[in-house]
């Protein structure tokens, strides 16, 4: 994990470095106002933030810090990056765990039911659904959702963050609209892939065997088909919840969710160095992590995998 | 007969009192408003955008302030009366007492002091963008805890309107001294309302502060700032989550907004103290040449173009480098006689033919640098490369991300060719419009990097120039001037929208977006 960190740490740092462009102008002379700063108010910024110092030291610096848990301190609101992310991810990883609730109890039936009833009406039905999914942006949708709900109902979800513990029913009455949104798409990614999964599966000489003893279709394919056709759609399910964690940008404009995304958005738009550095360090161990995850359920999932 | 008379008398004063009852301020109620973005640090002294003011001047006070109901009149915040010598050199003010922070200590001419201290000559480590804007500040003196004097060292003609600046919010001197950098993470004022908290990306709240200077006010009871922005903003506006945004819809974003809330629906507005202004990079070839720039500018149909695009964007008025409007600012007839400004744009674009012939440059071709963001950038950008097009100019309409804009129009490097730039003030007033046409030594926001000593020269005589008719005739050598030279030119200037529930009473438009925003009149009819 280390090396990988690394080298993301150094991509990200030097990439940042080497496009043109002042983070320092940008917040003092980007944004509305007109006063004549004095240059040196703008030399003294540059200076405060570090920026006047030599990259290879900036990066050390930062780095080693980074190392200890300390991410550094936001270049645009002077608090600590740690803080400004812990504020967002709840929100994020409670829509990330709720698409991904959604998608599973989607994709797992859908999947199946359109595996097993190949080339009937059932399968054309739920690969309708399934490849509408796919094609239909989920922020695009979410906007639909959001017109329909004001148009209809001349009401809108919450605006700001209630987390669930507080208010269950403030909480969910914001977040189950991007969640189904995200989820939609997100199951129909899955479902396609579980009925691919299952498919393939059903040819296998294990369940002709399992057939040819006498065992009920049903019994068929949730025992034997099912588990066996698990393993590339739990790799699915965990890649894309990872990018759930900082992908949703659009949609969370679109809802006004004040997550990770939108965090992402604002600090590339704010040339927010050491932001825009925790961030992208913080969604690269989640990707590793839940690649871990997805591996120790391989093991799980088939005993013949087992890890030295 | 006389029954009647009397009872019409009387069904006449009962209606007359309904009227006054609608409008008589109600206390109560929190007000829910929608910011565009968010403050990147709480120091006013440190900041230049709305996205400051509108959640965070409710906690302040500031010496004068803009009675918005009269802009520009100034009218005391803290101080409650003032005088100023007539040589302009001497400014006294008498404090209100009472006056007292909300941690509970009282306020002084010390807390005065230290504020203007700190805006004037930061600490080190402290950031204060408006320096320029009191240099002329020789001392600051306070012979009792209700007087302080400023004494300057020269006739300032915009001192007087600097000290109603939302942005000189004013702090504890205590606090100053134990932190100069206090401010930065701390909300400590006078104001109307006490801090309660920021949760950053999401909302700020406020609460009625119940030690506030002037009785009866606030009238609410607290408001959330809610950071939202674009279509979901508009969306939060139409279902009443939010009642008012106090920067600016466009036109179309007004239609929809009277649409969906119909009666509800309040649309106030108002000239704008902002501008789109075209900067040419002097330092490169051909933009050196006077004759190429002035071409340029004839070629713009301002009149036309003002018409039209008012119908897409928030741009409405034509003007010259002041706001049309302003008493300081030229008239129409004076306008017309500008370049660029005639309304025959046909022998406007023939004389820029002329002129790009006489250059050497007949079949110029250039890139128009443009900032990524829609309203107004994007339609005054496809303006004005039609404009040009005119002429037989081809324009490459390039937007960029606001670190790649600024990138190509640095100090030492500029890369771009002409880039569409703002120019907006918290108030009209020539000191602060014409920063911009400073020389490049002496301005960080001339981005035309033109070095031209006549008109800086014209800019220091009507900044201490305290008779307004000689400073209006300063002033337009100065117009004449930089409009000639077109170092940097003037396009159309902005036109204010806001549409707000009718719930929310007490707030008047004004030409800035920046003034008007303590919420201390304002009130909830509910």
């Amino acid at each position: 994990m280390i090396p990988t960190l690394l080298g993301v740490a150094v991509l990200v740092f030097a990439l940042l470095r080497l496009m043109p462009g002042d983070p320092v102008a940008t917040m003092l002379l980007g944004d509305g106002g007109g006063a004549n700063i004095p240059l040196q108010v703008i030399e003294q910024e540059r200076a405060r933030l570090g920026l006047d110092q030599p990259m290879y030291i900036q990066f050390v610096k930062w780095f080693g810090s980074a190392l200890r848990g300390d991410f550094g301190i936001s270049m645009w609101t002077g608090k600590p990056v740690v803080y400004e992310i812990g504020v967002r991810l709840e929100l994020s990883l409670q829509v990330a765990v709720m698409a991904t609730i959604l998608a599973i109890l989607l994709a797992l039936p859908l999947g199946t039911l359109s595996a097993v009833f190949k080339d009937t009406w059932i399968d054309q039905a739920i690969r309708l659904f399934s490849i509408a999914g796919l094609a239909v942006p989920s922020f695009w949708l979410g906007m639909i959702v959001i017109l329909l709900l004001l148009t209809l109902f001349h009401w809108i979800p919450p605006l700001t963050f209630t987390p669930f513990l507080t208010d269950p029913w403030e909480n969910l009455s914001q977040l189950i609209w991007p969640a189904l949104s995200v989820g939609y798409r997100y199951s129909a990614v899955s479902t396609r892939m579980m009925r691919s999964s299952i498919l393939e599966v059903l040819q296998e000489d294990y369940i002709r065997t399992a057939r040819a003893k006498g065992v009920v279709e049903r019994l068929v394919v949730a025992r034997h088909a099912m588990r066996n056709a698990m393993l590339p759609v739990v790799t699915v399910l965990g890649l894309e919840f990872a990018f759930l964690i900082g992908g949703l940008v659009v949609t969370e404009q679109v809802f006004n969710l004040n997550g990770i995304g939108k965090l992402f958005v604002q600090a590339v738009a704010r040339s927010d160095f050491t932001m825009i550095q925790g961030l992208v360090l913080l969604v690269s161990v989640f990707f590793v992590l839940i690649n871990f995850a997805i591996d120790m359920m391989y093991a799980f999932l088939d005993p013949r995998i087992r890890y030295r | 007969m006389k029954r009647v008379l009397a009872l019409l008398l009387g069904a006449a004063m009962l209606w007359a009192a309904g009227v006054l009852a609608s409008e008589t301020p109600k206390p109560g109620g929190v007000l829910r408003f929608a910011v565009g973005a968010e403050p990147p640090n709480y120091d006013c002294h440190a900041q230049t955008s709305f996205a400051f003011i509108h959640p965070v001047r409710p906690h302040y006070s500031t010496l004068l302030e803009f009675d918005t109901a009269k802009y520009p009149a100034i009218k005391g915040d803290l101080a409650e009366s003032w005088a100023v010598s007539k040589d302009g050199l001497t400014y006294t003010f008498k404090l209100h007492k009472g006056v007292k922070f909300h941690d509970g200590s009282a306020f002084s001419s010390e807390d005065i002091k230290a504020t203007y201290d700190r805006l004037r000559n930061p600490p080190p480590g402290v950031r204060s963008v408006r320096q320029a804007s009191y240099v002329d500040i020789a001392s600051i003196e306070t012979p009792d805890p209700l007087t302080v004097v400023f004494k300057l060292k020269k006739p300032n003609a915009s001192m007087l309107t600097n000290f109603a600046s939302p942005w000189d919010c004013v702090y504890s001197a205590a606090k100053l001294k134990q932190d100069p950098r206090f401010p930065e993470h701390n909300i400590m004022g006078t104001g109307p309302f006490t801090f309660v908290e920021h949760v950053a990306g999401s909302h700020w709240t406020g609460r009625k502060f119940d030690g506030y200077f002037r009785k009866g006010h606030p009238y609410l009871n607290g408001y959330v700032a809610i950071f939202i922005s674009g279509a979901p903003m508009v969306n939060a506006l139409a279902a009443g989550e939010v009642l008012a945004e106090f920067r600016g819809h466009s036109p179309a974003d007004r239609d929809r907004l009277v649409k969906a809330l119909g009666d509800r629906a309040v649309v106030q507005e108002s000239p704008w103290v902002c501008s789109l202004v075209v900067t040419f990079n002097t330092k490169k070839k051909p933009f050196d040449d006077q004759r190429v720039r002035k071409a340029l500018s004839l070629a713009i149909d301002r009149w036309g173009g003002a018409q039209a695009l008012s119908k897409v964007a928030l741009v409405r008025h034509v003007g010259g480098l002041l706001r049309p409007g302003y008493d300081l600012a030229a008239s129409e007839k004076e306008l017309l006689t500008y370049p660029g400004f005639s309304k025959d744009i046909n022998a406007s674009r023939a004389e820029a033919k002329k002129l790009l012939q006489a250059a050497g440059v007949p079949n110029l071709a250039f890139t128009l640098t443009n900032r990524n963001v829609a309203m107004p950038y994007t339609p005054v950008g496809v303006f004005l490369v039609d404009q040009w097009r005119q002429i037989g100019v081809n324009v490459k309409h390039e937007q960029l991300e606001t670190r790649l804009y600024l990138a190509a129009q640095q100090r030492d490097n500029p890369t771009f060719d002409a880039a569409l730039d703002f120019n907006c003030d918290f108030m009209d007033e020539p000191n602060l419009q014409l920063q911009k046409y400073l020389s490049h030594d002496r301005s960080t926001i001339n981005y035309a990097q033109q070095t031209d000593r006549v008109l800086d020269d014209l800019y220091d005589k009507q900044s201490g120039e305290l008779d307004k008719k000689k400073r209006y005739a300063l002033l337009r050598d100065f117009e004449k001037r930089a409009l000639d030279e077109a170092y940097t030119i003037p396009t159309i200037w902005w036109h204010r929208i806001i549409v707000h529930d009718k719930a929310m009473k007490g707030w008047h438009i004004t030409p800035s977006h920046y003034v008007g925003q303590d919420l201390a009149d304002v009130w909830l009819d509910q």
